[in-house]
């Protein structure tokens, strides 16, 4: 008989099925992998970097990265997780993410895992980007200054609504979300706030209009339970 | 007389409301059993004005004007270990939300051209100092030790966070204790 092909993720055996990611395999197993750009329903994007882990010495993203038998992979260890830190403070400094006044505060993932890595500074230097935010939509509105490029909204639009109404446009550090309109309004798309788009933001950029602080801060989703614990339910926040 | 020596703390708002050192007093009590192993200098709560040697800083706001500038220096140089408390200290906060505004402008819409306002000028007294361009949180001036975020941290996370200090502990911060507002 042959034993089911397993790797061993800090130290424990994870089984997995022959095409699974290390990142699904683990989910699977009920262990927690930090991510921001994977969602469940969606491939693998591979562009946040936060579910880094170590394989033999490599560093890789464990969303994009195949289950192999008898594979050694650290994740929830010191130096890997300091260089999630790392990318969560370059996060940080590349928006404006001034959680109190953000409507999405304790409903963002990337509050969230800062939360939960023991993000206490921001580190680098702020860039305060300058995007003018996009009301023109009746029912939702959009803060591009916070915008960390995950691209779920571009997928899901696409994907799964039929719609493409978000792109991410240039390269590198001038990469943005737009709306794909002639006039680059939400307004002017058929952008619906029931979208799977609309719901999907893992930070504040995509808000549904009247609904902010519906439920207050302090009672909402990572102010009762770390992002670990509740991304093993479900995705959206 | 007591057997230890008590640690100096001091304390300081620059650009920041005041709401760090309010919830610094929502300890209550507590305060009581904190005063037992430090001592206040420089402060808002002993109106000490020149901050002197100090075994812990405690800085309150980002930074916002030459005078800021020129006190956070003067809190590292005398502080062993400077603390940037709170999310205005932590990330500039909300000062920090006019840095995609021109300052000139700012201080034009405000003195001068405010409907309703005949006559205003921009104050110029020499006593007041000079606001930068853009609002700065404290680590990009100065190198801080530790760094306290929430909006402001609660009183109790205040309490928890010196007692480690002062008992010679790095605290260690994490979910749910840990929070940006």
């Amino acid at each position: 008989m042959m034993e089911t092909a397993h790797f061993l993720l800090d130290g424990v055996a994870v089984p997995f099925a022959e095409g699974q990611t290390i990142l699904e395999a683990a989910r699977a197993a009920g262990r927690y992998i930090p991510h921001l750009c994977w969602h469940p329903d969606f491939p693998p994007h591979g562009s946040c970097k936060l579910c880094i882990v170590a394989v033999g010495g490599r560093h890789l993203s464990a969303c994009a990265t195949p289950a192999v038998d008898g594979a050694v992979v650290a994740s929830d260890v010191p130096e890997i997780n300091a260089e999630r830190r790392a990318l969560l403070q370059m996060l940080f400094v590349e928006g404006n993410h001034f959680c109190p006044s953000c409507e999405k505060s304790g409903l963002c993932q990337l509050q969230a895992l800062a939360s939960e890595l023991g993000m206490t500074t921001p580190r680098f230097n702020h860039f305060y980007p300058d995007r003018p935010v996009d009301a023109s939509h009746p029912d939702v509105l959009l803060d591009f200054n916070r915008c960390i490029y995950c691209e779920l909204c571009v997928r899901a639009s696409r994907d799964q609504d039929g719609k493409s109404v978000f792109a991410l446009t240039n390269r590198g550090i001038h990469k943005h979300l737009v709306v794909n309109a002639e006039s680059g309004r939400l307004g002017d798309t058929d952008f619906a706030a029931d979208d799977v788009a609309a719901g999907i933001c893992p930070v504040g950029v995509i808000l549904r209009k009247r609904v902010g602080f519906a439920v207050p801060i302090g009672s909402r989703t990572y102010d009762t339970r770390p992002i670990s614990a509740v991304s093993m339910d479900r995705e959206e926040p | 007389m007591s057997g230890e020596a008590k640690l100096k703390v001091a304390t300081v708002s620059l650009a920041g409301c005041f709401g760090c050192h309010m919830s610094l007093l929502d300890m209550d009590e507590r305060i009581i059993e904190l005063l037992e192993h430090v001592e206040f200098e420089r402060s808002p709560l002993t109106d000490i004005k020149r901050v002197g040697r100090c075994d812990i800083g405690l800085i309150e706001g980002g930074v916002c004007n030459a005078e800021n500038v020129q006190v956070l220096r003067e809190f590292r140089r005398c502080c062993h270990t400077l603390v940037a408390l709170g999310a205005c200290a932590v990330n500039g906060g909300l000062p920090a939300q006019r840095n995609h505004l021109d300052v000139g402008q700012c201080l034009q819409a405000v003195y001068l051209s405010r409907q309703g306002l005949a006559g205003g000028r921009v104050p110029d007294d020499p006593e007041l100092p000079l606001p930068l361009d853009k609002v700065h949180p404290v680590h990009e001036v100065v190198r801080i030790d530790y760094f306290l975020p929430g909006c402001p941290p609660s009183g109790e996370l205040i309490f928890t966070f010196l007692s480690d200090l002062i008992r010679g502990r790095s605290p260690r911060l994490g979910h749910p204790a840990l929070r940006y507002d």
